[in-house]
């Protein structure tokens, strides 16, 4: 089915040939998926933005934004969406647009919704990219990703694995697309401890997953001290022209695009750090910190609480 | 009671295959705590919700590894011999049994921790009063996940930090007001309380449980509380709790985790 659909062309065709994937999905994943829509935001540099929700069967883990960057020679993708189905339409979309070989798949850090789509990149042969820690990372939570997320995507899980990183940065990288570099950094402890940014030193696109949310409140898996200390360094970078966040629209004006980000966790800083100083607890402050951003941001119910109750269990040792 | 290191280390991976095996299937919740009521409780009378010790949690939790408990035991129950902290449906189901000292107190007493919790379940707070009578409250949280959770946001932190401690003291003065007077402290230890059920990233096999066992809080040389731990307590494990001021609020502490590891801090010299 799947030979057979790769060669019909016409659109329609295609459609069905989907459409069929889709029925049989249980029995193997759609490799032959339907591209993602994507936007080209500079010249060679692509953007899928994910939509603002949580894993549904219904969005298969479009959740995220996925990138990627077309050199003379190669092409590397910048998070792979969150199932091997959405790793399936993105490698579509990279099809519908160039032929060359995919040789980087690069994750900007451990989170589902960025590295499930990796399975579908495995029969390109690309060198998977991620931080000096991101494989530990995943270890940890191998059984436990895969088990709650196959329970939240139904269906649409199908065919999703955990891949690993198959060259690791614990500092710089640069790799080389054919006249084009990426420049690939490894940061402390922020967002997670296994944060990468990818620019494009061409355009000054500069991919940074999910060290910046944006409309989508952001969400702390690592450490809110390191976090505004790494958006402290990054709003100084005079080599970036264009965000492209890893939730919000496909790419966003800098350094502007951090402003909010930079309001919303000062204030839950500032809130928890005065709340344990007034000796209030963890309980309280998940109730009460923060809430002057509530409106500023979609999915604020479901991950601010859970913010400002890390944010409190990393401050009250300070 | 608590279960040793190597069973609840095997036991763990065997309930984390159990967990993920069966995701999202429903157990009579009733039949578990039968079992419990037994094995714990040797089946005696337990009087429910008679305002001798209430339970504040929260419905569904922000995060299933860090779920905050506070418990509340009035003035009118009198003296408290033990406080067990029951998970129904966690692997080892009982989250810790804290006793209580004379520097306790036997006016209002309140005592707040962080747990975890693997499922949607049942908590309990159990007491026995001194007149050997068992007092029940009940709160239902939905969460779940938190025995098998990675260990922590940023590994080489954590151990680097392994066994610090922080004391403090709170000057409260609606609490010092009270009749009888009452002061509150925390303390908190960095500690990873291994469950059993994370995996080991490296060796890719189930890190061993290890966790704080048994922790002795004094003011002075008088008991406030002991408490006996398990996996349940969460890493850094976190205690803030109500006690009677005397003339010198020193509190000491000494902790002790499941590979003989020996932590103590004291309040001395510290004010808040």
């Amino acid at each position: 089915m799947q030979r057979r659909s790769r060669a019909l062309s016409t659109s329609s065709l295609c459609a069905l040939g989907t459409l069929l994937a889709s029925l049989f999905s249980l029995a193997a994943p759609a490799l032959s998926a339907e591209p993602l829509t994507i936007k080209e935001v500079a010249p060679g540099v692509f953007v899928h933005q994910g939509k603002y929700e949580l894993f549904t069967p219904r969005n298969s883990g479009d959740t995220s934004n996925a990138g990627f960057v077309v050199g003379s020679d190669a092409v590397a993708v910048i998070d792979t969406g969150g199932s091997a189905k959405l790793g399936a339409a993105l490698l579509a979309a990279i099809r519908a647009e160039t032929n060359l070989p995919i040789k980087y798949v690069i994750n900007t850090h451990m989170h589902p919704d960025h590295v499930f789509g990796n399975a579908a990149f495995t029969g390109e042969n690309p060198a998977f990219v991620g931080h000096a820690k991101l494989p530990r990372a995943l270890a940890a939570r191998n059984d436990r990703y895969l088990a709650i997320n196959k329970e939240l995507l139904g269906d649409s899980f199908a065919g999703t694995q955990i891949i690993a990183p198959t060259e690791l940065v614990s500092d710089r990288l640069e790799i080389d697309l054919g006249d084009r570099k990426l420049l690939i950094e490894a940061y402390p402890t922020a967002h997670t401890d296994n944060d990468l940014t990818v620019l494009d030193e061409q355009t000054g696109t500069l991919f940074l997953g999910d060290l910046l949310f944006a409309r989508h409140v952001p969400a702390l898996d690592g450490s809110i001290r390191g976090w505004i200390n790494v958006l402290h360094r990054l709003t100084e970078r005079q080599d970036v022209k264009l965000a492209v966040p890893g939730h919000g629209p496909a790419s966003m004006p800098w350094p502007q695009a951090l402003a909010d980000q930079q309001r919303y966790l000062d204030a839950v800083a500032q809130d928890v750090r005065r709340m344990i100083k007034e000796g209030k607890t963890l309980a309280e402050a998940a109730r009460t910190a923060g809430l002057s951003e509530k409106d500023a941001w979609l999915l604020f119910e479901e991950y601010h609480a859970r913010n400002v109750s890390a944010a409190f269990a990393e401050l009250e040792w300070e | 009671m608590l279960a040793s290191k190597s069973k609840s280390c095997s036991f763990g991976a065997l309930v984390a295959a159990l967990v993920i095996g069966s995701f999202g299937s429903v157990q009579a919740a009733d039949d578990i705590w039968k079992d419990l009521h037994r094995d714990v409780f040797d089946n005696r009378q337990i009087i429910e919700n008679d305002g001798m010790i209430e339970l504040e949690a929260p419905v569904r939790a922000e995060d299933p590894a860090v779920v905050p408990l506070t418990m509340r035991i009035p003035a009118g129950a009198g003296d408290v011999k033990t406080l067990t902290l029951v998970i129904d449906k966690n692997p080892a189901p009982i989250a810790a049994t804290f006793h209580f000292g004379e520097a306790a107190g036997s006016g209002e007493r309140t005592l707040t921790t962080r747990v975890r919790v693997d499922m949607y379940t049942n908590i309990r707070a159990v007491i026995e009063t001194a007149d050997g009578k068992l007092h029940m409250a009940t709160k239902f949280v939905k969460a779940s996940g938190g025995c098998s959770a990675a260990a922590s946001k940023d590994a080489d932190e954590a151990l680097a930090n392994l066994g610090k401690m922080q004391i403090r003291v709170f000057d409260g003065e609606a609490a010092t007001a009270q009749t009888p007077p009452v002061k509150e402290a925390q303390v908190m230890i960095r500690h990873p309380n291994f469950t059993g059920m994370q995996m080991d990233p490296v060796a890719r096999t189930y890190t061993p449980a290890k966790f704080v066992q048994d922790m002795e809080i004094k003011r002075g040389d008088d008991l406030v509380i002991r408490m006996e731990g398990g996996i349940s307590i969460s890493e850094n494990p976190n205690f803030r709790f109500t006690f009677v001021p005397a003339a010198d609020d020193v509190i000491e502490v000494i902790a002790k985790d499941t590979d003989g590891g020996v932590f103590k801090a004291t309040s001395a010299g510290k004010s808040s």
